[in-house]
């Protein structure tokens, strides 16, 4: 097996795709990583569900304003041109169509775009935030993952097994392997890693990878 | 008109056993630390008010605000989007002793319920959680090609909330990110109750800039410098 990309190299990559113009929600955790490998050149403004658009990177250790927050309960800062609105005009922006990109984090992701991402099943506590809302809202709904699991078994899955967050929304995963795109309820392979053989990816994914035309190199730099 | 009360016992009076209590903020964000605090020993002294439906997005952290209320043993069901924290303790240990109810509500669905709640719309379809256990018994409906979940609006007795500035007719700014939920919670509770950091007189708040209109609201209390839930958890607050 090739060495897989780091959480940090899978969000480079996904920061390469971030449009010019385009307003963005990094959900909590691994996702938020994304705005720190923006390509230089590209405005993008991000959306956090509790109520800011177009705040920016977090303050340095001491200078927290903790009523300044993202939805991760994480201190951060205001770019100019911030505003502050309340939770339904927020989820307004979601449901509304108003962002252009979400991305999450997944257990389990379906080839017909399904995504499980908010319960382990029966036994801990269900938390569920603002995720049914943005799987809906956003224009794109890219995925953050590792290829498998920390057992080693797919997470691109035929069907999901776990509690779903919601139906056929996912558009792109960007895995530690790969970036497929989901067309068609289908999983297309985009990009790869070059010293991994189709084969091989295809054995740690639990649906078939279609392939439309050449397959791209998945080459990130070490960040 | 003046909606200031001197005290705590007469801004929370008539707070009753069994009551449903919305509460602002966002984790620590807008949460009204002193208000909520008051009650909790109201609580200690008195036994009442018990038995509470609580209304925020979250679940406490650490054993203060609304974890001191669980801890307390007044809380008997929340209603929240996100019962985790980076200390969920009091409201995990009170779930899995099978102590407290919880309705799991997506955060925007709570959002647009508590604001239907506010505006007099008893229901409303949001894509939200469509074909998740979430909307298990829920009807479902079809607009356009698309499926959406029926949910219903949601209304407290009394709503908790932290402004920045008010003033006596009930206008009132918020902070920052703390706004979050507390224009709607104020809109759908039949008594809304303010800590206000700062009272002003009346024409002193721009009315460009009123973001809650005093008619949503019914009393005041001026709390100067008022704690903040998060900055209290860091410096190890019990």
């Amino acid at each position: 097996m090739t060495s897989k990309l780091t959480n940090a190299q899978i969000a480079w990559r996904a920061a390469q795709d971030l449009p010019d113009g385009a307003y963005v929600n990094l959900g909590i955790g691994f996702p938020e990583m994304i705005a720190k490998f923006k390509p230089d050149g590209r405005e993008v403004i991000y959306h956090t569900e509790n109520g800011i658009l177009d705040f920016g990177e977090a303050p340095p250790a001491g200078e927290e304003d903790w009523d300044l927050i993202n939805a991760g309960k994480k201190a951060v800062t205001l770019n100019d041109g911030a505003s502050f609105f309340h939770h339904a005009d927020s989820f307004a922006m979601v449901r509304g169509g108003h962002l252009d990109i979400a991305v999450l984090g997944a257990y389990e992701i379906a080839e017909n775009g399904d995504i499980a991402n908010w319960s382990t099943g029966p036994g801990s506590v269900p938390a569920v935030g603002g995720a049914m809302d943005l799987v809906h809202g956003a224009k794109q709904i890219w995925v953050v993952t590792d290829h498998v699991t920390k057992k080693g078994e797919p997470k691109l899955l035929k069907e999901c097994r776990l509690p779903l967050t919601g139906v056929g929304c996912v558009t792109t995963v960007y895995t530690s392997l790969a970036v497929i795109d989901i067309v068609n309820q289908r999983f297309v392979l985009r990009e790869k890693l070059p010293a991994m053989s189709l084969a091989e990816l295809q054995a740690v994914t639990g649906a078939e990878l279609v392939v439309e035309g050449t397959i791209g190199d998945l080459i990130v730099p070490e960040v | 008109m003046n909606k200031i009360c001197p005290n705590f016992d007469e801004a929370l009076a008539g707070i009753e056993d069994g009551m449903a209590v919305m509460i602002g903020g966002f984790g620590g964000a807008g949460a009204p630390i002193e208000l909520i605090h008051a009650l909790v020993e109201r609580y200690k002294k008195t036994g009442s008010p018990g038995r509470l439906t609580v209304i925020n997005n979250n679940a406490g952290n650490g054993a203060i605000g609304i974890a001191a209320m669980i801890y307390a043993g007044m809380v008997a069901k929340m209603v929240c989007s996100f019962p985790r924290s980076s200390d969920p303790k009091a409201f995990t240990d009170a779930y899995l002793a099978g102590e407290i109810e919880l309705e799991l509500v997506p955060q925007g669905t709570l959002a647009e319920r508590i604001r239907a709640g506010g505006a007099g719309i008893p229901a409303f379809y949001t894509p939200s959680s469509y074909g998740t256990q979430v909307a298990d018994g829920k009807p479902i409906a079809e607009f356009d090609g698309k499926h959406y979940v029926q949910e219903r609006w949601l209304k407290a007795d009394v709503a908790l909330i932290k402004a920045e500035v008010a003033d006596r007719k009930g206008n009132l700014t918020y902070r920052k990110a703390a706004r979050n939920f507390s224009p709607l919670m104020a809109t759908a509770a039949k008594t809304t109750i303010v800590q206000a950091g700062r009272i002003v007189e009346p024409g002193e708040i721009d009315p460009e800039q009123v973001i809650t209109p005093g008619i949503f609201v019914n009393r005041i209390v001026e709390i100067p410098d008022p704690k903040q839930e998060e900055a209290l958890l860091r410096e190890g607050a019990k």
